[in-house]
């Protein structure tokens, strides 16, 4: 257990294992886990096992979360570290700050994080950049979560993106799990850190269920913060991506295989600090980027990581970076044009194919 | 308008002094307890005469009082002028004059320094307010918490915070509170529990009420004899702004150990109290909320102080959060920057004469508290405080470049340190559980 432990975290060369191998060879014994239900488990073994550790948010306690992530905890912990707050996001996420501040780790759960742009003045004045203005003499260790991205058809105001625009604060730490193994590993790590932690979810993940291996059910199981993962390695192109674009990735890969195009999909996982490393190590090796998100296309993260290759890579790359990202504009509420302002699938593996044939650049109109 | 705006502020003035409390039987249960949530409705039709609104109130026996600032005169008119019947004592009363003179003197030290360009960027000067900062803090514990706004330079001084520290933050060496990061309106001390310094208004209270709610936590989570206050000062711009209300709401809601404390000095730069706030009687957002409201001269040290022992106890009893509106006055503009046009020279000088520091002077004269020359010597003795703390500052070195990317985080590495100091994932034991699921 303990060499294996090494192998997985301790060795710079994370990947040295591709996932998918080590998982499968796991997999007649793997137990299957729902996001939901890994980040239920990260909450109670991190509040058991620090009793400063409390939640905080609308409809965290008795209606059990409001997508019903928190199930339990109420009951467990009592009403002192599972609290339910008026409908007042900059209050309270001030007061979590304040909190941090004094001693305890609170945890602040915004039912969506566009509400939580109503406590955006406390998230990054207050909570970003204290420990500096400080300058260290007051740590905030306290972890904002929820549901982020695009839902379905809830409409522009419940469904934007915020990876990009939390990405670019000193101070914060973001990180955007995929699977289950980074819900739990990540929240776990997020709660233990003694900085601001964005943690962005994503809620119709909550139910889709993912292998678990025995270490990712230990409860002193974390990942590190600011180390993208390989899922799937590859030869021909790179494709970055977070979040749900992560599952839809590995799809397009699945087909672009059929075509002889094979693609390396990284897994961010930790949108700041972005793991620059892994990302350039990879398009050395394949020569073509691909960057995939939900959120709008000026100023996202996938610009800032074509950036990062143009600054360290710019001789290795073969083809232009290419973008896939949600159309500029707000999220319609009509079934099929909120599909076609998002990416799928298709959109994924028609850029591929672009990065990997194309000789001349062209506009990048999928 | 802007002509009725003044005439409207020079009112309340008049009304201070002239305010008749019916309240003389009722002298010492004011003072007590419970009596907090009592009221004579009578005391707020002559608060301001400019709201009429006051009428409903007085058929409300409920929560609202202001307590009287009389109440003070009247205790020293009843007693013999014996020492036994005074409201300090004479270490108490020197104890508060080296605050408030420390505060004067700390901020016209910084005047001079910003003009000989010495100190930069926004500087919000206290001078005036002295009496709020001294009466509230001085009963507080090292463990309580402060929360303040751009104007912190005297929280932090009387909070603890040594001068030279704060002088050098506002040089912006590498010597000050926090290394010149911060700066003039970002004050923060982990040792004495200065929990900021915020530039937003209103930002603030939020962090105080979390503080609050900490306390409380304590208390009933780790079960710990857990007393402590926490007081979030701010101005009357703030109470208008939704962080205010919606923290209001929470540390009534949840009974926090917290003191709301207004520092109504009238403007909010150029803009005037009664043309921002549709009711300017700020204590009355208390009890809208379930907590007293409770409004006291803001110029007077001594009466500020009863206020605060009975506000900071209630909290400590776990009583809950109270709104206390300080009248106070500026002397100098919003920031230094601040050319200081809108207000009436009238009113400047009427505030003038109310200065606390020489108030608090009188008092001691007049109760022979303290000899002439005593106070001589403590005026001398800041006065060498604050030249030192110049020098210290200015022999400072700025910071090294290696400090501008340090304490972004707690944590660069990211992955969290445990318990024993060392990063988590350099121990081959980490995954074996510390918890029971």
């Amino acid at each position: 257990m303990l060499r294996i432990m090494g192998k997985k975290l301790g060795a710079p060369g994370f990947t040295a294992l591709p996932a998918g191998l080590a998982l499968r060879s796991y997999s007649s014994s793997a137990k299957q886990m729902t996001i939901r239900e890994a980040i239920n488990s990260a909450l109670d073994e991190e509040m058991a096992a620090d009793q400063s550790v409390f939640l905080m948010g609308e409809e965290v306690g008795e209606y059990q979360g409001a997508y019903k992530v928190s199930k339990g905890l109420l009951q467990k912990y009592g009403p002192e570290r599972v609290v339910d707050t008026p409908i007042t996001e900059c209050g309270f996420t001030g007061i979590g700050v304040g909190a941090a501040f004094y001693g305890l780790r609170p945890v602040v759960e915004f039912m969506t994080f566009n509400f939580a742009m109503q406590a955006m003045d406390q998230i990054i004045n207050s909570a970003a950049k204290t420990n500096y203005m400080s300058s260290g003499n007051i740590s905030v260790p306290i972890v904002f979560r929820g549901p982020n991205g695009a839902a379905a058809g809830v409409g522009a105001q419940h469904s934007q993106c915020y990876a990009a625009w939390y990405g670019s604060c000193p101070g914060l730490k973001v990180l955007i799990p995929y699977s289950s193994e980074d819900a739990r590993g990540l929240l776990k790590a997020a709660i233990r850190d003694p900085d601001p932690v964005v943690f962005l979810e994503n809620e119709l993940l909550y139910g889709e269920a993912f292998p678990v291996s025995a270490e990712v059910l230990d409860s002193g199981f974390c990942i590190p913060i600011g180390k993208a993962k390989i899922e799937r390695e590859g030869k021909h192109v790179t494709i970055t991506a977070f979040s749900k674009m992560v599952g839809f990735s590995l799809q397009a890969a699945e087909i672009l295989a059929k075509d002889g195009i094979d693609a390396e999909v990284i897994n961010l996982r930790s949108i700041r600090p972005l793991d620059r490393a892994t990302i350039n190590a990879s398009v050395r090796k394949t020569n073509r980027l691909l960057t995939v998100e939900e959120g709008f296309p000026q100023h996202g993260v996938g610009a800032e990581i074509c950036a990062s290759i143009v600054e360290d890579s710019f001789g290795y790359l073969d083809a232009p970076v290419e973008r896939i990202t949600g159309a500029d504009v707000p999220l319609p509420y009509a079934a099929n044009l909120e599909r076609m302002a998002l990416p799928q699938v298709e959109d994924i593996v028609r850029a591929a194919k672009r990065a990997c044939y194309r000789s001349l650049p062209i506009a990048a109109t999928a | 308008m802007a002509c009725s705006a003044t005439a409207q502020i020079i009112q309340p003035l008049s009304i201070n002094s002239a305010r008749s409390v019916d309240n003389s039987g009722a002298c010492t249960k004011i003072l007590s307890p419970s009596s907090f949530l009592g009221s004579t409705p009578r005391i707020n039709k002559k608060l301001f005469a400019v709201n009429k609104s006051i009428s409903s109130l007085a058929r409300r026996p409920t929560i609202v009082f202001a307590v009287s600032s009389d109440v003070v005169k009247e205790k020293k008119l009843k007693s013999n002028s014996s020492l036994s019947n005074l409201l300090i004592t004479k270490e108490e009363g020197l104890e508060l004059y080296e605050d408030m003179y420390l505060g004067r003197a700390f901020e016209d030290m910084c005047a001079q320094m910003y003009y000989r360009g010495k100190m930069f960027g926004f500087v919000h000067l206290y001078n005036g307010q002295e009496a709020v900062s001294t009466g509230f803090i001085k009963l507080l514990k090292k463990e309580d918490c402060v929360v303040s706004t751009y104007r912190d330079h005297v929280h932090s001084l009387s909070k603890g915070v040594p001068a030279r520290e704060v002088m050098s933050e506002l040089f912006g060496k590498t010597t000050g509170c926090c290394r010149g990061q911060g700066g003039s309106m970002h004050m923060f001390s982990k040792e004495h529990n200065v929990l900021g310094g915020f530039a937003f208004i209103g930002e603030g209270i939020p962090v105080a009420t979390g503080a609050a709610f900490t306390s409380k936590y304590k208390r009933e989570v780790f079960k710990e004899d857990c007393d402590e206050v926490t007081l979030a000062f701010f101005g009357d711009g703030t109470c208008n702004n939704g962080q205010f209300f919606e923290c209001l709401n929470m540390a009534a809601l949840w009974k926090l150990p917290i003191v709301f404390v207004v520092e109504n000095n009238l403007w909010a730069i150029g803009m005037s109290h009664v043309r921002a706030t549709s009711d300017p009687q700020i204590w009355k957002k208390g009890p809208a909320f379930g907590m007293p409201g409770v409004h006291v001269d803001g110029m007077d040290v001594l009466k500020v102080r009863e206020v605060a022992k009975e506000a900071i106890g209630r909290a400590r009893r776990g009583e809950g959060p109270t709104l206390v509106e300080c009248e106070t006055y500026r002397f100098r503009g919003h920031s230094l920057a601040d050319p200081d046009e809108l207000r009436d020279p009238a009113e400047k000088a009427h505030y003038a004469t109310r200065d606390p520091i020489t108030a608090l002077k009188k008092y001691i004269a007049e109760n022979k508290l303290a000899s002439e020359a005593e106070l001589k010597a403590i005026d001398k003795k800041i006065d060498e405080l604050v030249e030192d703390a110049v020098e210290f500052a200015d022999r400072s070195p700025v910071p090294a470049r290696n400090q501008l990317l340090e304490n972004v985080f707690a944590d660069p590495r990211g992955f969290g340190i445990g318990p024993d100091g060392k990063y988590r994932c350099e121990d081959p034991k980490f995954t074996e559980g510390t918890a029971q699921v």
